[in-house]
């Protein structure tokens, strides 16, 4: 399969579904991807399988501060530094691009970095939806070490870390990024189609259009939605109250949903942290990270990022399964309510619906 | 400023607002009192239902006896507005980016209808030079290449958007230079016209360069109105904040009197009915617009707003529109969404027609205009499941307005609800959400009264420093916004700071804050 100008805006719908509320906004990156399309060609997806073994994948992502990245924005030669810059390393250039977070921007934005580079897209990415910090990566949850990364920024400066861990990783990252004017592209875990092997979550690109799609034109575009992603109901109603306050660095806040219809009388709490992470309601927790709780219009099936919340919008918040991966006692470790400090043992959500 | 300055200019203003249906023209004396007022069709080429206005208003005076002692027009108008929406009218536009080699994935215009783009690119480059969000230069300005491309293409004007402009705009001081002085084109500078968002300030730029040439037409229009009525009264153009300029700053920035028609309905109901926070309810012949006064200012929209199918970053009153009118069609089980618009003198009951609406529906509820006595005999007398039929509308358009309320009032129920527009006797005496219903008289013509009462503004969106030279810097932004004010028109010794906003920004190397500041003060006299 390839994917075509055409598919561009489903992809984008998509991967702001599975942005859980984070991960940045998709107009760029959408608009990025259909201009690359155009100028360079279809971006064949494909799949770990149709890799040989030695094959090197490279997963980019985009980093910097939001207010940043919508003004200065990528330079088209980024991602063909990186790499210049992997084939110097490695003595071999890479086979594909892969998206280091499915969920939001850097869900679309791969594809307009594969097509300048003329590689495919893998279908696959490192999260599966969006997290907020560098190390929540099904490739720190697999073990891989974290020896290298390769940044490139819209002067054409390269620079490549090799750190002695992850937390090393995040701080050089972090200090070249704010020399670089507070944005650049990201190469992390550089891997080969072997080692990616339960390293990555696979179909995800896949499941991003998939999920864009269902809604296209749908006559009921919540129900072909929540059909689509498998997702529980948490709660159909009003927003009605948002309260935000700015913690160690991340927006966090609380969102109220009050019920209306067949859940007039419910209210739903949302914790949200960039994305949204834990929802309760009458006393109960509903769903927790790492599954993917979405807050939807509740007309159109369109995502709404936490930081678009508004008094008296129309909602339905859905929840529905995350990949395996986080299950593990790593992956929880990593991505699970105590990673950002809510002091609960993990319940699957499927488990917390059968409870209701 | 006593009443003889006033009688030295004149002592009225009018107010002239184009909307969809109807434009509507007031005019108000030294005392701010309605002295006239008319509503007459929009015309498809807006000039000719204008000058309609604009001459039933002088004769109503006429017939009162008030000399013609105006001394102020002020118009909000949708020349713009159509003629971005119907490609008509608009310029040829260069289109310079300076940012290379940052921003070139996403080249000028990606995201413009081809029709649109096709009407006004006459070609577009993205060329070294902008700034990092820190104020380091990106790349030096090459002068030279600027050249180049203009040597290249043929164009009406030229717009120029550089990275990071709204926090330093030298490199776009600097081509805006070279531009007046090497090629006498008018320019476009994207940092008095949009704030950060490098693409929605990039297409407002470029929207305001090919709108030149419908400025000259509007400013045109208008002087040759006042010119053949014998008038000798300073035109101003109404903007999207609610607020005036001068005819001279429209003519470099007419793409901000693109949606000035919410704001002066806005402004204009703050005025008549003295209350300055409030939820409004304009009431036209096919849709109601909600929205929200804040300190007699409308509250304004989070969401991007778009023109033409181009995104832009205006900021532009929070409104939303249900379909709800004076023309609404009621059916069994059903109310609009279409409505008979314009056609309701002579489609509903009331005027003698056959179709049901909703001023049908709400002058059997007794709910009448201040002039529409003896309507409800009109309906005579009428089965009983006819009258059901009424009753069951005016209950769902009720609904409509009580949800509609609610999702623009954020929670609170302390404010009334202002009804104006010309089918505000549709709303309903109570209304949940909010704590009682003003109309104030005149309500029919606010839009108008909201042009002839607007103040002058400026305004400055920018990044500094969050250090101990914050608070020096955050004064320096007012007096810029000060500034900006009194350029748009405003008395300099009257502008004051109505807004200002501190955002903190993450990941930068030094804590950083985003500032936007709002001045706005009476027209100077």
């Amino acid at each position: 399969m390839k994917i075509q100008a055409s598919d561009v805006a489903a992809l984008a719908r998509g991967c702001a579904v599975l942005g859980t509320g984070g991960g940045g906004d998709v107009r760029t990156g959408a608009l990025a991807a259909r201009r690359a399309i155009q100028e360079y060609g279809e971006v064949p997806l494909v799949r770990l399988a149709d890799l040989p073994g030695d094959a090197l994948v490279v997963p980019l992502s985009g980093i910097g501060a939001p207010t940043v990245s919508h003004e200065m924005i990528h330079g088209e030669d980024e991602p063909r530094r990186i790499a210049e810059e992997i084939e110097r390393i490695f003595g071999r250039p890479p086979s594909a691009v892969m998206s280091s977070e499915i969920g939001g921007a850097n869900g679309v934005a791969p594809v307009a970095w594969a097509a300048q580079l003329g590689l495919p897209l893998l279908d696959a990415d490192g999260m599966g939806r969006a997290f907020p910090e560098v190390q929540m990566v099904s490739m720190y949850v697999a073990g891989l070490p974290a020896d290298l990364v390769i940044m490139s920024d819209v002067a054409g400066n390269v620079v490549t870390i090799r750190p002695v861990d992850g937390l090393w990783s995040e701080r050089l990252a972090r200090a070249v990024c704010v020399a670089a004017g507070s944005h650049a592209l990201m190469a992390d875990y550089v891997l080969t189609a072997d080692g990616a092997r339960g390293a990555v979550i696979e179909g995800t690109v896949t499941r991003a259009l998939a999920v864009g799609r269902a809604t296209d034109g749908a006559a009921d575009p919540l129900g072909a939605l929540r059909g689509e992603l498998g997702a529980y109901e948490l709660i159909t109603g009003k927003l009605a109250d948002v309260e935000r306050r700015t913690a160690g660095g991340f927006v966090r806040g609380t969102a109220t949903v009050e019920g209306t219809g067949a859940d007039r009388g419910r209210v739903l709490t949302l914790e949200l942290q960039n994305e949204n992470l834990v929802a309760m309601a009458g006393g109960r927790i509903l769903a927790m990270v790492p599954d993917l709780i979405t807050v939807v219009d509740t007309e159109t099936a369109a995502a709404i990022q936490t930081e678009s919340l508004r008094y008296g919008q129309r909602v339905t918040a859905l929840a529905w399964p995350c990949d395996p991966l986080w299950r593990t006692p790593k992956g929880l470790e990593t991505a699970g309510p105590r990673a950002f400090g809510y002091d609960l043992d993990y319940v699957p959500v499927e488990e917390l619906a059968a409870h209701g | 400023m006593g009443d003889e300055a006033r009688g030295a200019r004149g002592a009225l203003r009018i107010g002239i607002d184009v909307g969809g249906t109807n434009t509507d023209a007031v005019v108000l004396d030294a005392a701010d009192r309605v002295v006239a007022k008319a509503k007459r069709p929009t015309t498809p080429d807006v000039t000719g239902g204008l000058l309609a206005a604009l001459g039933a208003v002088l004769a109503e005076l006429d017939r009162s006896g008030t000399p013609r002692d105006v001394a102020r027009v002020m118009l909000g108008t949708t020349h713009a507005t159509n003629a971005v929406l119907e490609r008509r009218g608009l310029g040829r536009v260069a289109v310079l980016r300076l940012g290379a080699p940052a921003t070139t994935s996403v080249p000028p215009l990606s995201d413009w209808p081809g029709s649109l783009r096709a009407a006004v690119s006459a070609g577009e480059a993205v060329l070294p030079g902008g700034h990092y969000v820190d104020g380091r230069e990106i790349g030096p300005l090459d002068r030279d290449a600027v050249r180049r491309f203009l040597d290249g293409v043929e164009a009406d004007a030229v717009a120029v958007t550089g990275v990071f402009s709204p926090a330093t705009a030298e490199h776009e001081r600097a081509v805006a230079e070279l531009v007046a002085d090497e090629y006498g084109l008018p320019v476009s500078v994207s940092h008095e016209i949009g704030s950060l968002g490098l693409l929605e300030r990039e297409n407002a730029t470029v929207l305001n360069a090919a709108l030149y040439g419908v400025a000259g037409n509007v400013t045109g229009a208008l002087a040759g109105a006042l010119a053949e009525h014998g008038l000798t009264a300073t035109p101003y153009l109404a903007q999207n904040d609610g607020t005036l300029m001068t005819t001279e700053h429209a003519a470099r920035l007419p793409v901000s009197t693109i949606g000035s028609g919410p704001a002066n309905s806005l402004r204009g109901a703050a005025f008549l009915s003295g209350v300055s926070d409030a939820v409004v309810a304009d009431v036209g012949g096919t849709s109601t617009d909600l929205g929200v006064l804040t300190g007699g200012f409308p509250r304004e929209s989070a969401a991007a707003v778009e023109i033409g199918g181009v995104l832009t970053n205006f900021r532009m009153p929070d409104i939303l529109a249900i379909a709800l009118g004076g023309g609404t069609v009621v059916r069994d089980h059903a109310v609009g969404p279409a409505s008979v618009g314009y056609r309701i003198t002579e489609e509903a009951l009331v005027f003698g027609g056959s179709t049901v609406t909703m001023t049908d529906a709400a002058v059997a509820a007794g709910r009448v205009p201040p002039d529409g006595e003896g309507w409800r005999d009109r309906l005579g007398d009428r089965s009983e499941g006819f009258r059901d039929t009424l009753e069951r509308a005016v209950a769902a358009a009720d609904a409509m307005v009580a949800d509609a309320v609610d999702r623009m009032a954020l929670g609170r129920a302390d404010r009334p609800l202002v009804a104006v527009g010309g089918g505000a006797f549709l709303l309903p005496p109570r209304v949940p959400g909010v704590s009682g219903v003003v109309r104030p008289r005149h309500a029919e013509v606010a839009n108008a009264v909201g042009a002839a009462i607007a103040l002058a503004s400026g305004r400055v969106d920018t990044i500094l420093p969050a250090g101990e030279s914050r608070s020096k810097a955050i004064e320096r932004v007012k007096e810029e916004a000060a500034a900006r004010a009194v350029a748009a028109g405003a008395d300099s010794s009257r502008v004051e700071i109505v807004d200002l906003l501190e955002v903190p920004l993450s990941y930068l190397s030094e804590p950083a804050v985003r500032v936007h500041v709002k001045a706005a003060g009476p027209l100077a006299r």
